[in-house]
């Protein structure tokens, strides 16, 4: 015991050592899954976000340099890649990736005066009462709240039908908005059936109680990957309401292997799709599948929003790499609150909740493509 | 009525799925005493070989399970040589935690081979459903194969392990290890054997898993190896035909407890159950009475 | 036997001063007194976990090591206890929002883990204990499951001293506390490094008091022969459940401590993967080997940080260090290579001194 400790902290000093020599790349620390079940969020932030770096590297200029750290998705680990990030001279947080993950640290981070944007962590008590959580993606209600304004301004169906994952927090806590809603806009929700994480297999439960309540439209605030079995198995089963998704929904037409005419007609907000057309989009999808051979998702793109969210705070709060983290927290706070970035998610500006403002589209897929919906 | 025969079949779908896996589990567990926890991620493996040999080599779906077969039942051996037989004398706990750090070693390749991105895998089947009562009845032909390739697996082991030398030599070292290895049987070979055998099974199970619930990652087979776990100790575990009906049942209670009970408690459901069969009778179903010896 | 007694109590003695010399090490180091010996954030942030694991390896070794019973669920114990320990600690601070109790909301919260996870081992055990082998392996996973299902559907609100309650509905009025799927949230942190130093003092003499009383000397009779413990008169059932539920209280003393020490818990935080990597400190520490328990865990649980610098490749790493140690410690053909050599070195030394 003595020994291992003697070891750790042998080992912890030359780390503190190594860091004393920093070079000019203002670091940021991105922590969110990159290995376990949750992988593939983690890994799109981290090549995302390496992406838009190096990007803003090669224009000369201020420079930054993305320390990446592994939590699993899971809070306690989330903590220790935070202080472990620290220790590496992280000067700001782009993190953390999982919700979570991210109500944890971001409660260290804001004791600490550390200042924090989490590209994708997006249930609502992330940032309430905490001045230095900023985000990029949409919070849950918010994305609930659009959904059911949605349908009842198209009037798209009056018996509406939920899929939600019982065991996952952006599930529920869209779908608790947008319940609300919907009372409110007159929608009549018919059926709601859950799963969980362990239960994500076999759908037709889920799908003959829907099919029994007559829903002519199924809500899925789910991630794409139970959504392709939902699509599958209902299209098995004879079942084709409209299904209507959210931001977590953006994905399935990449997902490799996947038959595109399952999601025929399938609706979704989205802020992102890697099928647009703009210039930004098509650029950051063509070196993204250069250098990691798979198209990018939503994850990727909010995180590559958010280095350019930092960097255009880092530069009005002239922030450097000598800056220490808790003296840098501030004015990053005050710099936020008065930039406008035009990226891939669309023009995001933030107030001082630490809420961005940018609107989603609605989209519906056609022929296996996304169209702008109307 | 109707709708309770659509949970039904859909129920045994689901267990055909565990009960396939549920084979291969029970018979390494009765032969080589060991609970493998790696065992659900050999047919991660499977699932991912085949998913490569028809996206990335152009095979023939029917190929493929061949290639992922013989793949798994060389990983299989390997795993078998390198990690399980150097701990043939040690505590049966010493073996189970080696195994889930091959179930960890084994996941995490995959992440690094396949990477992180979901697959969607093309089912090997493919032939559409069986429709009854106006649509209101559906089977699909991958539940139909699944029954059928456990029916088959099914007959091809009670067989093996009845009739042919090999076989025989398989229940002698799970009855009494020191006494088969006395009358001359290698138990080492035996037992690498077991392990090539249930491999194999693990590959084919990957397959139709994926063929009926098409998504694939590094993490596919951790919670259907849990499950079949439980489907196999739930039959009794060493057991095949209790394997096959533990599976089975597993399934239709998870089918008609989310059903009838709650979507949300399925799982727990599921595993309420285990334990008042395993009160009721505390070997599992088909499991036979280990009498003491005092 | 009197040597033997000596031999085991030397033994704790050992156990002891090993922990109250880390402890020590560690606050001088956390004080930064001495130049050049300070911690690291990454280690003085997992100062906390780290003693929960040893709570927990410790007191599974009890179930696992010293009472001979498999038990896969360990984490539905601690589960239960950082929920049910967030509840008090939360409801003290919403019932009396004007007194510093924090010191009272600390222990009352541990106190509450415990009772209500050692409420949860009786009623568990009661079952549980009627199997054996893998069979009661498999029954303890299911509980776990079961217990992890059942919190994901669980809502606490408090309002003022009131608690609301409800299964499944979120509706509930107050300021929630335990929020189904999305756990506890908004805890008031408690947990500090000396408080978990004091929990893991306080496992071991629970722990080894009870191996070297009459009643682990009982338990011990029962694991290694049951039908010749029950045929001299010990009552079987009695001692597993004692083991069993003295176990599952720490696990839910240790979870308490870990839920207050950090602003969100969530269910899913506890499952069967969590069990395991305890059951890996145990086997790894060496079965029935308290000391061996605190130093796996200790280890096991700074490892996997150490490695951060192989980036993805770190669970890949961390998986083959396991089974090299595994196969290292356990597989006889090594182990008579390397008693060989020890054997070697030590009659090199004797020579020398004759």
């Amino acid at each position: 015991m003595k020994k291992i400790l003697a070891i750790a902290l042998a080992l912890a000093m030359m780390m503190t050592a190594s860091f004393a020599m920093a070079e000019e790349a203002i670091k940021i620390g991105v922590i969110g899954p990159m290995t376990g079940p949750y992988a593939v969020y983690g890994l799109a932030v981290q090549y995302g976000a390496q992406i838009a770096a190096e990007e803003i590297n090669a224009q000369g200029g201020i420079q930054l340099e993305i320390l990446a750290a592994d939590d699993q998705g899971d809070g306690e680990l989330g903590v220790n890649a935070y202080n472990d990030l620290l220790d590496d001279g992280a000067n700001i947080m782009l993190a953390t990736v999982t919700s979570g993950s991210c109500l944890a640290v971001s409660d260290v981070a804001y004791e600490e005066r550390v200042f924090m944007l989490t590209p994708s962590g997006s249930a609502d008590a992330i940032t309430v009462g905490k001045d230095n959580i900023y985000r990029v993606c949409f919070k849950d209600s918010a994305q609930g709240l659009a959904s059911a304004q949605y349908i009842a301004d198209h009037k798209l169906a009056t018996k509406i039908g939920v899929i939600y994952n019982n065991a996952l927090d952006y599930s529920i806590g869209i779908y608790n908005s947008f319940k609300t809603k919907a009372a409110e806009l007159g929608l009549e929700i018919v059926a709601e059936a859950a799963f969980s994480d362990d239960t994500n297999a076999d759908f037709s439960v889920q799908i003959s109680k829907m099919q029994e309540a007559g829903a002519e439209l199924v809500f899925l605030p789910i991630y794409y990957t139970p959504a392709s079995l939902i699509l599958s198995q209902s299209a098995s089963a004879g079942y084709s309401p409209i299904f209507f998704g959210v931001d977590g929904m953006d994905g399935i037409l990449t997902l490799e292997g996947f038959d595109k005419t399952l999601a025929e007609g399938v609706m979704l907000l989205t802020p992102f799709s890697a099928d647009a057309e703009d210039e930004l989009t098509r650029n950051f999808v063509a070196t993204y599948q250069a250098k990691y051979g798979e198209i990018p998702n939503q994850f990727a793109a909010d995180a590559y929003d958010g280095v350019y969210a930092l960097k255009a705070a880092i530069e009005l709060a002239g922030i450097t790499a000598d800056t220490a983290p808790e003296d840098a927290c501030d004015p990053m706070i005050a710099a936020m609150q008065q930039i406008e970035v035009a990226g891939l998610t669309g023009t995001m500006r933030w107030d001082a909740t630490g809420e961005v403002d940018k609107t989603p589209t609605a989209v519906v897929i056609k022929d296996g493509v996304y169209v702008g919906a109307k | 009525m109707i709708q309770f025969l659509s949970y039904l079949v859909n129920g045994i779908s689901l267990g055909s799925v565990y009960a396939i896996i549920a084979l291969g589990y029970s018979m390494v567990y009765g032969i080589a005493k060991m609970l493998n926890f790696a065992h659900g991620d050999v047919i991660m493996v499977g699932a991912f070989v085949s998913f490569s040999a028809t996206q990335y080599w152009g095979m023939s779906p029917l190929v493929s399970v061949v290639v992922a077969v013989a793949v798994c039942t060389l990983l299989g051996i390997l795993i078998e040589r390198l990690a399980y037989k150097p701990l043939r004398s040690a505590t049966s706990l010493a073996v189970l935690i080696t195994a889930i750090g091959m179930s960890w070693l084994l996941q995490n390749l995959a992440l690094l081979i396949w990477g992180a991105n979901p697959k969607s895998f093309t089912s090997i089947v493919n032939l559409g459903s069986i429709v009854l009562f106006d649509g209101q009845l559906r089977i699909t032909s991958e539940a139909i194969v699944t029954v059928l390739a456990n029916i088959v697996i099914m007959l091809v082991l009670t067989q093996f392990t009845g009739k042919t030398k090999m076989g025989k030599a398989m229940r002698a070292v799970s009855e009494d290890r020191g006494a088969a290895e006395l009358m001359g049987i290698n138990v080492n070979a035996t037992i690498s054997m077991t392990f090539a055998i249930g491999s194999g099974l693990a590959a084919i199970a990957g397959v139709l898993l994926c063929s009926a619930y098409p998504v694939l990652m590094p993490t596919t087979g951790s919670m259907p190896g849990i499950k079949a776990f439980t489907a196999a100790v739930f039959g009794g575990i060493g057991s095949i035909p209790g394997a096959l009906i533990g599976g089975l049942l597993l399934g239709i209670i998870e089918i008609l407890g989310k059903a009838y009970v709650s979507t949300e408690l399925g799982d727990a459901l599921v595993f309420a159950v285990l334990i008042i069969v395993l009160l009721v009778k505390p070997t599992g179903l088909l499991g036979k009475k280990v009498h003491e010896k005092v | 036997m009197k040597m033997k007694k000596f031999k085991n109590l030397s033994g704790n003695l050992i156990t002891y001063a090993m922990v109250v010399v880390a402890f020590l090490l560690c606050e001088l180091a956390l004080s930064g007194m001495i130049d050049g010996f300070k911690m690291s954030r990454s280690l003085k942030g997992q100062l906390v976990p780290i003693c929960v694991y040893i709570v927990m390896a410790v007191s599974l070794n009890l179930t696992v090591g010293i009472s001979g019973e498999l038990s896969l669920g360990h984490a539905g114990f601690m589960s239960l206890g950082a929920f049910s320990g967030i509840l008090f600690s939360q409801w003290l601070l919403s019932a009396f929002p004007q007194t510093d109790l924090a010191l009272v909301r600390l222990v009352g919260a541990l106190i509450t883990g415990g009772i209500v996870a050692a409420i949860a081992g009786v009623l568990i055990g009661i079952p549980v204990l009627r199997l054996r082998g893998d069979y009661l392996a498999i029954v303890t996973l299911a509980f776990g499951e079961i217990i992890r299902n059942l919190l994901n559907c669980v809502y606490f609100s408090l309002e003022g001293a009131s608690v609301h309650f409800s299964f499944l509905d979120p509706n509930l009025p107050g300021t929630v506390v335990i929020n189904g799927p999305m756990g506890a949230i908004g805890v008031k942190k408690l947990a500090s490094f000396e408080a978990g130093f004091l929990l893991v003092l306080f496992t071991l003499v629970v722990v080894l008091n009870l191996i070297n009383s009459r009643s682990g000397r009982a338990i011990m009779a029962i694991r290694d022969n049951r039908i010749a413990a029950e045929s001299v008169g010990i009552h079987v059932t009695k001692y597993r459940m004692l083991a069993f539920v003295i176990s599952a209280a720490l696990a839910g003393m240790a979870g308490a401590l870990y839920g207050l020490n950090y602003s969100t818990v969530q269910a899913a935080k506890f499952k069967f993967d969590t069990s395991i990597l305890v059951l890996v400190f145990v086997v790894l520490g060496g079965i029935g080997n308290i000391r061996g328990s605190i130093i796996a865990a200790t280890v096991l649980t700074v490892l996997p940080e150490m490695l951060r610098d192989f980036g993805t490749y770190r669970m890949l790493i961390y998986a083959i260090v396991l089974i090299v140690v595994m196969l290292a410690t356990n597989s006889p053909m090594l182990r008579s290579t390397l008693d060989g050599l020890a054997g070697k070195l030590k009659n090199a030394k004797e020579g020398d001194k004759a």
